[in-house]
């Protein structure tokens, strides 16, 4: 509709050394409105030591259709994993 | 009891827990979803500055007062907050000027308060400040917005400053207890809060095109327990549960 | 690669089956998403009507403890509304239609809301059985199939532990106070009790959603499955308040495991629904009015927003 607030998707660090997450998101008329609003709506149980908002329209996404070309290929990457590699079990910290 | 603390704590509590009553008569009634929280969040912060005060005030009053007692058991001619915050929410411009007026003294205020050398005082202010800087931001942006957004909401702002701005001045008018609990160190300089205040409200009002009604008259009275007619309609809500079932534990 | 449609509802089914989450921009059949329209908008539409009874409450609770308790309360029932239409706008439609659906009474929202709250012993029977009853069913949807609902569910589950204790706690303090304020309590149980009980639904046999809805794990019970859980988690709570149940038939069934109740008055169900509760009317006026009321200031912020942008450009080009 014509005259709605835009919609942001709101990304809260719930405390330092953390990454921000993804909680939700909310309308609101401009990206200061929408900190405040984040504030108030996402961090009333002190959730959170930092927000960012990004308005929704400005995210692209990959299209899950294309899942099997995206992702699938590394499937079979095992070598990326560290059980990859057989070591003695006596051996330490590494 | 230390009577003129006690009129004090009254007179700070007061003008929160009226403006917490107004701004949470908007609960679920607001012009969206998150302004509604945002509104309710600032009730909230002031009923809890209310409960610090009136628990403060109950120790200081001695006897069996409780916070519940001051907030509830008072007649109207002993409130003692300012007529600026029992001002209805005739709308949002109303309720967006209400809020900012009072904000900006409020932190003014409780600047000074955080100097207090009383340590009850001092520490509810330094708790409140940082709530209150939040408001006052709010408050203040939502100024803005309103008096430039549409030629709709630029009349209703000018409206509703016509109309609130003549309550103003009572808030930074130093009465006697004021005075007095200035002279102990324990109150603020009413005085220097009020140069500081109409330089920050008129030079936002020019700034953002709203013009502050030319008579500069103002109205007075509810820090000495005279109020508009709002007031008793405010307490007949507010005291109703009291009233009605005297002497119960809720 | 083309997909005929039965084709991929046969895969979507399987997803589903498998327990997989859908998320928001996956492959879904029509229905399904309009399902979930349907239902996380009621859902959401409940939250936001909700809040009026108790709000009606919150510039006369008794003391300051309770005022800000009720206050938080309501106000979490924003935030979830909030939550719930964000989950709906993922499946492609906006907040504001949402909110034209409900204000010309085109959209559902629980029924319970159209009773009226009519005294302090209500905010605790609201909080103990109206939100006793939601919890059941929000728990139950925290592991449904579509992820953003699921996700709502969990922050929703998360925020309302508190309400029901809220609620309960005033019930503890009337039912141990004076004569009068144990026949609030009781007058109150007596009246929200049936209407607690139509929350879950019509039953099973005449419930027209509920076997696509198990198929698609929108539910995971069903309705009575759900309103018997709630009657043998609630009666021994009505019983430590020492209020009685206001249903002559209710008692403990040994054999089956679970009380038996007496019949609900699905006239009653049916009329409320249909639009004829005591606060049909009411609700949807207030929320109109809200909405109206602030229509200049949403447009005011956005025409604001605009002009600050277009300044933001020009000063950049300059």
């Amino acid at each position: 509709m014509k005259n709605e607030w835009p919609l942001y998707e709101v990304f809260i660090r719930s405390k330092n050394g953390l990454e921000h997450r993804h909680v939700g998101s909310l309308h609101a008329s401009d990206a200061e409105m929408a900190i405040e609003n984040a504030r108030d709506v996402y961090t009333r149980r002190q959730e959170g030591v930092s927000i960012w908002v990004v308005p929704s329209s400005e995210i692209t996404a990959s299209n899950p259709e294309n899942f099997g070309e995206l992702f699938e290929p590394a499937e079979d990457k095992v070598y990326r994993h560290p059980t990859f590699y057989d070591l003695p079990h006596e051996l330490k910290h590494i | 009891m230390q009577d003129n603390l006690y009129t004090y704590l009254l007179m700070l509590g007061d003008n929160s827990m009226i403006l917490g009553h107004r701004l949470s008569e908007l609960c679920g009634h607001g012009p969206s979803l998150e302004t509604d929280i945002a509104l309710t969040n600032m009730s909230l912060d002031l009923f809890g500055q209310v409960r610090s005060y009136f628990q403060y005030a109950a120790k200081v009053k001695g006897d069996d007062a409780t916070e519940d007692s001051i907030a509830f058991l008072r007649t109207e001619r002993k409130h003692l907050s300012s007529l600026l915050v029992e001002q209805p929410n005739t709308d949002f411009a109303h309720v967006i000027t209400r809020q900012y007026f009072f904000d900006q003294y409020h932190l003014l205020l409780l600047e000074q308060l955080c100097e207090s050398n009383d340590d009850q005082i001092n520490a509810i202010a330094k708790k409140s400040i940082k709530e209150v800087k939040y408001h006052h931001r709010f408050s203040k942006t939502w100024m803005r917005r309103l008096a430039q957004g549409t030629d709709v909401s630029h009349q209703k702002m000018q409206v509703a400053v016509t109309s609130l701005y003549p309550y103003t001045e009572e808030l930074s008018k130093a009465n006697g207890v004021e005075k007095a609990m200035l002279a102990e160190g324990i109150g603020a300089d009413l005085d220097a809060i009020k140069v500081q205040y109409y330089n920050e409200l008129d030079g936002l009002l020019s700034d953002i095109g709203l013009q502050k009604p030319e008579e500069g008259y103002f109205y007075k009275g509810g820090k000495e327990g005279i109020h508009t007619e709002h007031f008793g309609f405010i307490l007949s809500d507010f005291q109703y549960m009291q009233r009605t079932y005297p002497d119960m534990t809720w | 690669m083309e997909h005929s449609i039965e084709y991929l509802e046969k895969q979507f089914q399987d997803r589903i089956d498998r327990g997989e989450n859908i998320e928001a921009k996956d492959w879904m059949p029509e229905k399904y998403r309009k399902t979930h329209i349907r239902q996380i908008s009621q859902h959401a539409h409940s939250e936001i009507v909700g809040m009026l009874p108790e709000g009606n409450w919150i510039s006369r609770a008794p003391s300051l403890r309770r005022k800000v308790a009720l206050l938080a309360k309501v106000q979490d029932e924003a935030g979830h509304g909030l939550y719930l239409y964000s989950a709906a706008e993922t499946l492609g439609i906006s907040r504001d239609e949402l909110f034209h659906q409900l204000h010309t009474g085109k959209a559902k929202y629980s029924s319970i809301f159209n009773y009226p709250a009519v005294s302090w012993a209500d905010m605790g029977a609201i909080g103990w059985l109206v939100d006793g009853a939601a919890i059941i069913n929000q728990v139950m949807l925290t592991r449904t199939s579509y992820g953003p609902y699921a996700r709502a569910m969990v922050r929703i589950c998360k925020e309302e532990s508190f309400h029901q204790r809220q609620g309960y706690e005033i019930m503890i303090t009337l039912c141990n106070g004076t004569e009068e304020q144990k026949e609030m309590a009781q007058d109150a149980l007596n009246r929200w009790w049936w209407p607690s009980l139509m929350m879950f639904g019509p039953t099973d046999a005449e419930s027209t959603h509920t076997e696509q809805s198990m198929k698609w794990k929108i539910k995971r019970k069903t309705n009575d499955e759900l309103r018997q859980q709630f009657i043998d988690i609630t009666i021994p709570q009505a019983e430590f308040l020492g209020l009685t149940v206001p249903d002559p038939d209710l008692k403990w069934n040994e054999e089956r495991g679970h009380y038996d109740f007496g019949e609900i008055d699905w006239t009653e169900f049916w009329q409320v629904v249909k639009g004829y509760g005591p606060c049909n009317k009411e609700r949807l006026k207030a929320r109109n009015k809200a909405w109206d009321e602030g229509a200049w200031v949403r447009e005011a912020a956005l025409a604001y927003a605009e002009k600050q942008s277009a300044k933001k450009i020009i000063s950049k080009a300059v």
